[in-house]
């Protein structure tokens, strides 16, 4: 029996371990072997209306528990993303599309596309750090975002999840304004604002100066902030942030996560990762006399 | 850690025609063909495969074609680059004679695996191909060092008038070789492939890059093989089955540009 299939909504996955947007998600080619790697379910990158290069190098730096970046969102535009999708080898994995705009109108042109190049839900992406116009400006601001969540949903018949940022006063105040514009799932969370100056030459590395940091030394704020959107809530939660192994994966279903999503921990631990995440979660359940995943979820709210 | 380290340039020459070597200190071990996240703070990062090689200093040469290189260029000796790396899996280097083909800047990349090839004593022929013979340099150096160097411009300035893959196709038809290794414009090499398939093939690609740590997916060729990762030398296996191998790179965006 497989203990760890995943229901969010109608969807299936066959294991909770998502890839997360903005890893390996921008090609066909990557995406296939993403889903031949073992992932439950892919993100793509996140598209936008038109293609957008990004911020100049560097977007990238190692720190000394996570990973720092500022690439700027870069993308092809939706129209060439087409191609992309059409290129993908069917599967059973669920695709789901991540799509970021300045307003409701580019929302749901965005959405509908997606939607058009059957991907399996949308994913808006209301929390970037670190571009500007889009992401957090929209994903802080609760109306905004009631009312844009809600406009996506009334505009195609895929579901439609929500991902939000940690870098604002109440995370649960935001993940219930997402639940009232109809979400169907929150993903909590995206990266943690951060900075690195290089001390020798007395400058930030990053070219855009401040990132989102992302992996290990991000997991307490991820756990926290599903644990409190859990119980705010109802749709299910997909927890993000610094998921390296199965006790992580544990650990934010614990918290209140249905599934997971993985980034950073393809740095760490190869593309093969979402397979290793998966033994190690069977190997947990077994050795705590546990039936199914599933069972866990929001145990840790007593 | 994947983070630049400052270091102090130690040299820069001109080569050639927009063509410049930097030197500068670093220590560690690196293999030909691997390469280096360069950063010029203030202007970019961009990837830049040694192209010589000492226990304490490392170079890189490379033609001016953007911002980046432009700055690169105009640095002095004592100004401070940030490098991350050494990044990528680098040459096998064996067999008894080997082909190398550097197609415009390639031979730069090439030079460090000519250099091991003939410390192993491995019998050397480099094809250097450009368009002009002011573009042409490293052919003083690696003759110096004992290969065979033969020469093709695209106007017949120096050298046999002509594109160095038909060039190794001639020699390929006349001489054994183990192997051949290769770096240059893609369809080049492509061109190459094509006339190699009895014989241990390498090529050295270059793609975007942003993370070059496996991480972006900006570099990605083929079902998701990385350039910073697998690559940037790749086999011959590899190559054949990579559909977009000499049809189309992809621009900072994402988005697909033709050869």
């Amino acid at each position: 029996m497989n203990k760890l299939i995943t229901k969010i909504g109608n969807l299936q996955f066959e294991n909770p371990t998502i890839l997360a947007s903005g890893i390996m998600g921008e090609d066909a080619g990557s995406m296939n072997r993403i889903i031949a790697s073992g992932a439950g379910g892919i993100v793509t990158k996140s598209i936008g209306i038109i293609p957008r290069t990004g911020y100049p190098n560097p977007t990238f730096v190692e720190l000394e528990h996570g990973l720092l970046n500022a690439m700027g969102l870069p993308n092809p535009g939706i129209d060439a993303f087409s191609e992309e999708l059409q290129q993908l080898t069917k599967t059973k994995t669920p695709i789901i599309g991540s799509i970021y705009g300045a307003n409701s109108e580019e929302f749901i042109n965005l959405a509908q596309k997606m939607e058009s190049y059957k991907v399996d839900a949308i994913e808006l992406n209301v929390s970037c750090p670190h571009a500007k116009r889009f992401g957090l400006e929209v994903g802080s601001d609760p109306v905004l975002l009631q009312e844009i969540t809600n406009a996506v949903k009334q505009s195609v018949h895929i579901p439609v999840f929500v991902k939000l940022s940690p870098n604002v006063t109440s995370i649960a105040d935001i993940a219930s304004a997402a639940e009232k514009g109809g979400a169907d799932a929150i993903v909590a969370i995206n990266t943690v604002k951060a900075m690195k100056i290089n001390i020798e030459l007395q400058r930030p590395i990053l070219a855009n100066k401040i990132g989102g940091y992302s992996g290990k030394a991000i997991k307490p704020i991820g756990v926290r902030c599903v644990y409190e959107i859990a119980e705010r809530v109802q749709i299910p939660i997909i927890g993000a942030g610094g998921i390296t192994d199965g006790k992580d994966v544990i650990e934010y279903i614990m918290a209140g996560a249905t599934a997971v999503q993985i980034g950073s921990a393809v740095y760490y631990r190869d593309i093969d990762v979402f397979k290793k995440i998966c033994n190690e979660c069977t190997t947990w359940l077994h050795e705590h006399n546990v039936k199914k995943l599933s069972e866990l979820v929001g145990v840790a709210h007593t | 850690m994947n983070q630049p380290r400052i270091t102090e340039i130690c040299s820069i020459k001109k080569e050639a025609e927009n063509i410049f070597s930097i030197a500068f200190d670093d220590p560690r071990d690196i293999k030909p063909g691997q390469f280096y996240m360069i950063w010029i703070p203030g202007v970019d990062e961009i990837p830049m495969s040694v192209s010589s090689i000492t226990d304490t200093t490392k170079m890189i040469t490379f033609r001016i074609l953007g911002d980046a290189t432009k700055a690169l260029a105009s640095l002095h000796t004592y100004d401070k680059i940030g490098i991350r790396g050494p990044y990528g899996n680098g040459f096998t280097i064996a067999g008894k004679s080997l082909l190398f083909v550097g197609g415009g800047t390639g031979v730069a990349m090439l030079a460090p695996a000519v250099e091991e090839a003939l410390r192993k004593k491995i019998k050397t022929t480099v094809i250097i191909g450009t368009k002009t013979e002011s573009e042409i340099f490293f052919d003083q150096r690696l003759h110096q060092q004992g290969a065979h160097v033969l020469i093709t411009t695209d106007d017949g300035s120096r050298g046999i008038k002509g594109f160095a893959s038909d060039l190794a196709k001639d020699i390929l038809e006349k001489e054994q070789f183990d192997g051949v290794l290769t770096c240059g414009p893609e369809i080049m090499m492509k061109k190459l492939l094509t006339v190699c398939d009895h014989l241990n093939f390498q090529a050295s690609l270059e793609r975007y890059m942003k993370c070059a740590v496996g991480i972006c997916g900006q570099c990605c060729i083929g079902e998701g093989m990385r350039v910073c990762v697998e690559g940037p030398v790749f086999d011959k296996q590899s190559l054949k089955k990579f559909f977009d191998f000499g049809i189309y790179t992809r621009d900072a965006s994402g988005k697909k540009i033709k050869f």
